[in-house]
């Protein structure tokens, strides 16, 4: 088996009392997409934020190919290959949706302290980011503010902002909330199209989803791993089912 | 707070300025053509004071697009603006009463002092976020003014007379009213093409975006602490220019220069005029420092009406003049 290219370690968070994340170990293979669900409040978010960096640990390692990134802030972490989107939609609404891809495209590509030249119109970022839009199925809406976009279809910009970072660990919180039905197949038609060419972490309340796509399954209640493991084993142990499959797969 | 001015700036200014199109350039170039032509109304019969008025207003244009540069496309309420017009005032003030009166060394001297207070001001509050920020660009302007306020070598309180306006390597040529009115014109407009210039570029383009939402700058991979402490030291080094000019202009230097409620009046000039456009800073200073001296001839209390209208304006003008204007056009 090759080297996990995400090694999270006894990572631990507390919120004054609340152990949010209690003593969390996970794995994530290169092209593996690894789901991590359980109830709300399981802590699956700020697990999500302590992994990219946006929320500093209270103890515990995170790995990322090898490399020791506990200590890195996010921007840090995006340039060495983690990329994510937020539960709550995070763009640029006075943007147009391909600056908003743009601006991520330039994030890699040469130094931003530069002072002339106007960068809307630099080729290469826009063609770049247009091929990206192309691929998340919003090429038609280029043009448009980034905040004049329905939710779906800012869902998908945020996929195509995070994939131009070109990132080898994407991590998705649920992508797929607050979506009706047709506009949430669109998006698992995108997770599908992205499965295999990245290491994905997907957090999704959404089930049949999860099961569909995911490799592999990671189940948090009150910020403890209870299960782990083939999607199929996972939906069956009794524990699981207890804490939070419950009714729904009864 | 930085919420609260992003919704106000971004609902409906589109973020690319190339979006505006060309009437965003037929505005600045048509100010700049009436601040070119104003000294030919003088031949026509107009008081030379009048141009004094007008040469006042340039250089505060220059210290309010200054603070448009990090306000309206950085977010950045700075409530101490001010201290950099002071910096720029004493550099002149200073140095002259060593008898370095020349501007070739005052300039730089004051560029340089600004960059460097910028710098070390901007590394600690650009750390906070909203009220402290505003908070702290306040403590640290009112700490410059207190400094110059007790400095008794160079006139403490009571501020200092400068003898001469600067020399330009030894010839006295801004002491002619003429030269003096365009050399702040043309110091107007390269701090306007600098500005305009930095906030279409990548450099701006992160900037405008960390406005926006500095978690997802941050989640590609940008740092927005170093962008805006770049846009902070220029923002202060050209509002160091303006002080440079305005201790010419008035051939005097106080410590009031960096005030507390001068800060307050350059937020009102890039308020009024209408945030994130620059050449809205420059109709703001122009609106602001017409009224004042306008309501003044009436009054002594010019305030009483003028505070009023400033309510009026932040209530039915909330873009500013120009945005008022060119909705209409709409």
């Amino acid at each position: 088996m090759s080297e996990a290219i995400l090694d999270v370690e006894n990572l631990n968070k507390s919120f004054g009392a609340l152990r949010v994340t209690d003593d969390v170990s996970l794995q994530v293979m290169p092209g593996e997409l690894h789901a991590i669900i359980g109830p709300n409040g399981a802590g699956k978010t700020t697990l999500l934020h302590q992994v990219s960096g946006l929320l500093a640990s209270d103890g515990g390692t995170v790995r990322f190919g090898g490399e020791d990134i506990t200590g890195l802030p996010m921007h840090a972490r995006v340039h060495r290959g983690i990329a994510r989107t937020f539960q709550i939609t995070s763009i640029l609404p006075g943007f147009t949706a391909l600056e908003n891809v743009a601006l991520a495209v330039q994030g890699r590509s040469g130094s931003s302290f530069r002072f002339f030249g106007i960068a809307s119109r630099e080729q290469a970022l826009n063609d770049e980011a247009a091929s990206l839009l192309d691929l998340v199925g919003l090429a038609a809406r280029a043009d448009l503010g980034a905040g004049t976009l329905s939710h779906g279809e800012k869902r998908a910009l945020e996929i195509a902002i995070a994939l131009a970072t070109k990132p080898r660990l994407l991590l998705l919180d649920e992508p797929l909330a607050g979506m009706g039905h047709e506009e949430s197949n669109k998006v698992i038609e995108i997770l599908r199209s992205l499965k295999g060419r990245y290491a994905i972490v997907l957090i999704e309340h959404d089930m049949d989803a999860v099961f569909a796509l995911a490799d592999r399954v990671t189940v948090l209640s009150y910020g403890r791993v209870i299960a782990s493991g083939d999607p199929a084993v996972v939906r069956s142990s009794p524990e699981v089912r207890a804490a939070y499959l419950g009714d729904e797969a009864a | 707070m930085s919420d609260l001015v992003s919704s106000a700036s971004t609902s409906d200014v589109p973020a690319t300025p190339r979006l505006r199109g060309t009437v965003a350039l037929l505005v600045p170039a048509a100010i700049f053509l009436a601040f070119a032509l104003a000294p030919l109304l003088v031949h026509a019969g107009l008081d030379p004071f009048y141009l004094s008025i007008v040469v006042r207003i340039m250089i505060f244009a220059i210290a309010a697009v200054s603070l448009d540069l990090i306000l309206g496309f950085g977010g950045l309420v700075s409530f101490g603006h001010a201290a950099f017009l002071g910096i720029g005032a004493y550099a002149v003030g200073i140095l002259a009463s060593h008898g370095a009166g020349d501007a070739f060394l005052q300039l730089p001297v004051a560029l340089f002092a600004s960059a460097v207070f910028a710098f070390l001001t901007g590394w600690i509050s650009l750390r906070t976020k909203g009220v402290h920020f505003i908070m702290i660009t306040l403590a640290f302007a009112q700490m410059a003014y207190f400094m110059m306020t007790s400095l008794s070598a160079y006139g403490g309180d009571d501020g200092m007379t400068l003898w001469t306006r600067s020399t330009v390597a030894g010839s006295k040529v801004l002491g002619d009213t003429t030269a003096f009115y365009y050399a702040c014109l043309g110091a107007l407009i390269l701090s306007y093409a600098i500005c305009r210039c930095l906030v279409v570029s990548r450099f701006g383009r992160v900037l405008r975006g960390a406005k926006e939402n500095a978690v997802r700058m941050e989640a590609i991979g940008f740092d927005p602490f170093r962008f805006r402490l770049v846009a902070y030291v220029v923002s202060g080094m050209i509002c160091g220019l303006a002080g440079f000019l305005l201790a010419n202009h008035t051939e005097y230097v106080s410590p009031a220069y960096m005030a507390w409620q001068r800060s307050g009046e350059l937020l009102i000039m890039v308020i009024l005029g209408g945030l994130g456009t620059l050449h809205g800073a420059i109709i703001g200073a122009t609106a602001f420092l017409f009224l004042e001296e306008w309501l003044a001839g009436f009054t002594e209390h010019w305030r009483i009406v003028f505070g009023p209208l400033l309510v009026l304006v932040a209530i039915f003008m909330e873009r500013g003049i120009l945005g008022a204007v060119t909705r209409r056009r709409r």
